[in-house]
């Protein structure tokens, strides 16, 4: 319709209606997209933990009571820490594993810190979907084979608390963590 | 499309003709907002309100849903999820000034939208529909402000939420119950606060659906014009896109500029300090206030100190502050003066700015403490507030002498410039009126 | 009809409200309170920058720390802190292990192992503790006063900076007459009511030594502790600022070119207007 009744404002314009795309519109579209750009960033960022949360993501751990083949269970990132000190027993039990045959391969050495291999420390969190096993507490099941054991599915943590029956893929994940103090650990 | 002349969407890319034929969104925007809605070509800088207030609420919506992220409704934590958000999320001050800044600036914006509206008669026949609208999101607008300005739990807020359900308190017979049910309770505790968090979430959304009916009401009869002649043809007009995008995209700078002055430099300069101090439901403010917006509503509402044969003061103060809104709603059969803008009309543009000044004043009262000379100036203003819709504009819209009115848009930018356009002319002749004079 | 409807409405309101104006006031008597009542005294501020506009301008981090001091050795013992965590004294310009050593002194609620109410000192991540458990504890302990948590003093008094030093120096032994102080109130025309419940807390220079060696008066104590103050409510103030000028800079050749775009696109319709 409009093409066919030529009116004097379309005809001021080129014949499409299109505008010249000149330096002018380029310049001014680019700077506004690099403003948008620059306001998204803070609206995607303020989705990142907070800052109260974030000073809670390292946190400082009291070993000294911890006696030989007792464990505590401590909060840390919003999951449970198992940090437990081994026997020499237990020690000896996780050493003599033939690691080869394992199902997540890993020697106690490579999962505690050097001259502190009798404290292991690690995720109270199962590998398979993300129970808390037992083990950790007084009087708790400790399951076949000494460490840990999940009671959803059946996972049976040695005292390395590497995975050895039941579902779990992986063995409980030790946290990042050092020491600070023969008896005292900072983890995160 | 009222206008024969506007542009039809034409899809060059066969990505969009699929989409044409399927969902027709592009075509949509392309008549809504594009070059195909012809716009009168004279439009001042007035006329960027309605964008900007779009625009407001749009910034309200977004960083509301970010502070809705962070925030807890519960009257026991909500005060501190605010200094969390403050504090400890990220940017999280920035959010929300820009919320409680971006409520103020929408306010203002959507104030000169509605006095240019008033100016140029844009609320007369064909848009009383559209003016309407508009009235009704302006009162949406006022209900999600109050219940926003409740969520911090402040001082203010809590007091705030105490006085403002207590107005319908004064209601007769039913007033107690009205205000129990609206609080949830006997004084504003979690109740009240959960409710308003609700639907402080839901109105802006309601809002937004709203403004898409006032933009589809302005589409049928086209946008005024500060001449307030009807356009005529297409010498009157240029396309929406890129005119008045262009033009739209500078008045945001502009409006954008002044806001972030706000937001990084003074951001509680439009605040009370009051309600940076947690709700106390044993301790009253020393002078409760609403936030600046509802100032000149608040001094009518107060203006009423005597009892008026059997109805009391405070009833009166009510139903006068409601009537001040309401009455907007019957504006278009008040004003009935065939002539729109005030630029052809000498004594109403007189009378429009001395309202302007009446508001202005009325604002101040609202925020001053109930003592003279506030009391008082606030009784005479509010008389004339009254007086000037109820009784002053009928009148001179029956008996004003107007000046002659353009023949058309063309010829007042013409007779602006200056000198007559001989292609407008011709062209003016025989070009289609769109709609029936008035 | 809706003439004659608005007409009986007008008339209506307009006689309601007038009514009340005209109507003779009761004289207002004298109120020695508000005449003896001071408004805070203007000083410029470093955080306000540049002609005191609170558009540049940062915190001094030595008068932060001092103000902290200050903070520490007089105001908490009744006032408490509680929405600034430890961590948040890097600001100040704290080192980590300082901050570890300062919340270290503080003791914070905990649960021993069985179960009791007990305390451990505080962690980084700790906020500053209350100094009362609770309202009714702190009135109990102040005379019925309650000293208010200080973490948003400055923003919840109008003017708060400025108002915070000069109550701090306000305090006056002559009570104007007309007025007598309630036992337990002290005469200072800066709070609101002129009588403040709390005794004046800065009484001698040299109360508070330094630690950075700045000469110890009463003036710097309260100037200090209200800047460290105006921190603690707004700690985002320099961020506020570095980005609010950026963000201006920005808006401000954007809107620039917005306006030379809006001038080109329009040429031809004006430019014919002016030119034909």
């Amino acid at each position: 319709m409009a093409s066919e009744t030529r009116l004097p404002l379309d005809t001021d314009l080129p014949p499409d209606g299109e505008r010249r795309r000149d330096f002018l519109y380029v310049a001014t579209g680019a700077f506004a997209a690099v403003g948008a750009a620059a306001f998204v960033w803070p609206m995607i960022n303020q989705m990142n933990p907070s800052a109260d949360v974030r000073a809670m993501a390292s946190i400082d751990l009291d070993l000294a009571s911890v006696e030989p083949g007792q464990a505590i269970k401590v909060s840390w990132r919003g999951k449970p820490v198992f940090a437990r000190q081994l026997t020499p027993a237990e020690i000896q039990q996780a050493n003599a594993v033939n690691v080869s045959t394992l199902r997540d391969p890993q020697t106690l050495a490579e999962r505690t810190k050097p001259g502190s291999e009798k404290w292991l420390i690690t995720l109270g969190v199962c590998t398979h979907l993300g129970c808390v096993p037992l083990g950790a507490g007084q009087g708790e099941v400790r399951g076949d084979f000494g460490g840990y054991f999940c009671p959803c599915h059946g996972s049976h943590y040695d005292t390395a608390a590497r995975i050895r029956k039941g579902p779990a893929p992986k063995n409980l994940e030790v946290p990042q963590y050092a020491f600070k103090t023969p008896t005292s650990v900072t983890i995160g | 499309m009222s206008f024969p002349w506007a542009k039809h969407y034409q899809p060059t890319s066969d990505l969009g003709k699929y989409m044409d034929s399927r969902l027709p969104l592009p075509r949509f925007v392309h008549g809504a907002l594009g070059a195909g809605y012809p716009t009168p070509k004279n439009l001042n800088y007035f006329y960027n309100f309605g964008v900007l207030a779009g625009v407001a609420l749009v910034v309200q919506i977004i960083t509301g849903i970010i502070l809705g992220m962070h925030y807890a409704a519960n009257t026991t934590v909500a005060f501190d999820s605010v200094e969390h958000i403050m504090r400890d999320v990220s940017g999280g001050w920035m959010f929300r000034y820009m919320h409680a800044v971006g409520a103020s600036f929408f306010f203002a914006v959507v104030y000169i939208h509605i006095f240019r509206g008033l100016y140029y008669g844009s609320f007369k026949p064909p848009r009383e529909v559209l003016w309407m609208l508009g009235l009704v999101i302006f009162l949406l607008m006022m209900a999600t402000a109050f219940m926003g300005y409740v969520l911090v739990w402040g001082q203010m807020s809590f007091w705030g939420a105490a006085v403002i359900t207590g107005l319908f308190s004064a209601l007769p017979i039913v007033g107690e119950a009205i205000q129990t049910w609206l609080l949830g309770g006997f004084a504003p505790d979690n109740a009240t606060l959960n409710r308003f968090f609700s639907l402080h979430y839901l109105l802006p959304f309601v809002i937004f659906g709203v403004i898409i009916l006032h933009i589809w009401a302005l589409h049928i009869p086209g946008s005024n014009n500060p001449t307030g002649v009807d356009v005529k043809g297409p010498q009157d007009t240029v396309p929406f896109h890129p005119y008045y995008t262009a033009k739209d995209f500078f008045g945001l700078g502009v409006y954008l500029t002044i806001f972030a002055a706000v937001v990084f430099f003074a951001p509680n300069v439009l605040g009370e300090a009051d309600n940076y101090i947690p709700a106390n439901p044993l301790s009253t403010p020393a002078h409760i206030v609403p936030e600046w917006y509802f100032w000149p509503f608040y001094a009518i509402l107060r203006a009423f100190t005597t009892d008026l044969f059997f109805i009391p003061a405070k009833l009166l103060g009510v139903l006068a502050m409601f009537a001040a809104i309401l009455l907007l709603f019957f504006l278009p059969w008040l004003d009935t003066s065939p002539v729109r803008s005030n630029s052809y009309r000498p004594l109403n543009r007189i009378l429009f700015w001395v309202f302007v000044a009446v508001c202005l004043v009325l604002g101040v009262c609202g925020g001053k403490p109930a003592e003279e000379p506030w009391v008082r100036l606030s009784q005479i203003f509010t008389a004339y507030y009254f007086a000037h819709f109820l009784i002053i504009t009928p009148l001179v819209s029956r008996f004003e002498k107007t000046l002659p009115l353009p023949n058309s848009i063309s010829e007042a930018v013409l007779a602006k410039y200056g000198k007559p356009s001989p292609a407008a002319t011709a062209a003016g002749v025989g070009a289609a009126a769109p709609q029936p004079a008035e | 009809m809706v003439r004659l409807g608005a007409l009986a409405v007008g008339l209506f309101f307009c006689i309601a409200v007038l009514w009340g104006a005209v109507q003779p006031r009761d004289a207002v008597p004298r109120d020695p309170i508000k005449e003896a009542h001071e408004h805070p005294e203007q000083i410029a501020w470093t955080h306000n920058g540049a002609g005191n506009l609170g558009v540049f301008g940062t915190f001094d981090r030595g008068q932060l720390q001092r103000g902290f001091q200050v903070y520490k050795e007089v105001c908490s013992a009744c006032h408490s802190l509680n929405r600034v965590a430890f961590r948040d004294l890097a600001a100040l310009g704290f080192t980590g292990p300082q901050i570890k050593a300062i919340a270290a002194d503080y003791q914070v609620p905990s649960v021993d192992e069985n179960g009791e109410a007990a305390t451990r000192p505080a962690t980084a991540a700790d906020r500053l503790p209350l100094v009362y458990a609770n309202e009714t504890a702190a009135r109990a302990a102040q005379n019925g006063a309650l000293p208010p948590d200080l973490s948003l003093i400055t923003k919840a008094r109008p003017d708060g900076t400025n108002y915070l030093r000069s109550l701090l120096l306000g305090y006056r032994d002559k009570v104007p007459a007309g007025l007598t102080a309630s036992p337990g109130l002290h005469y200072n025309p800066w709070f609101h009511s002129v009588f403040i419940a709390m005794p004046p807390p800065l009484v001698a220079d040299d109360q508070v030594t330094y630690a950075d060696g700045t000469k110890g008066t009463k003036d710097q104590y309260a100037t200090d502790v209200s800047v460290f103050l105006t921190w603690a409510a707004e700690p985002k103030l320099e961020a506020r600022k570095q980005i609010g000028v950026a963000s201006i800079l920005f808006l401000l050749i954007i809107t620039g070119l917005g306006y030379l775009s809006y001038k080109k696109v329009w040429a031809d319709i004006k430019g014919k207007g002016k030119s034909a």
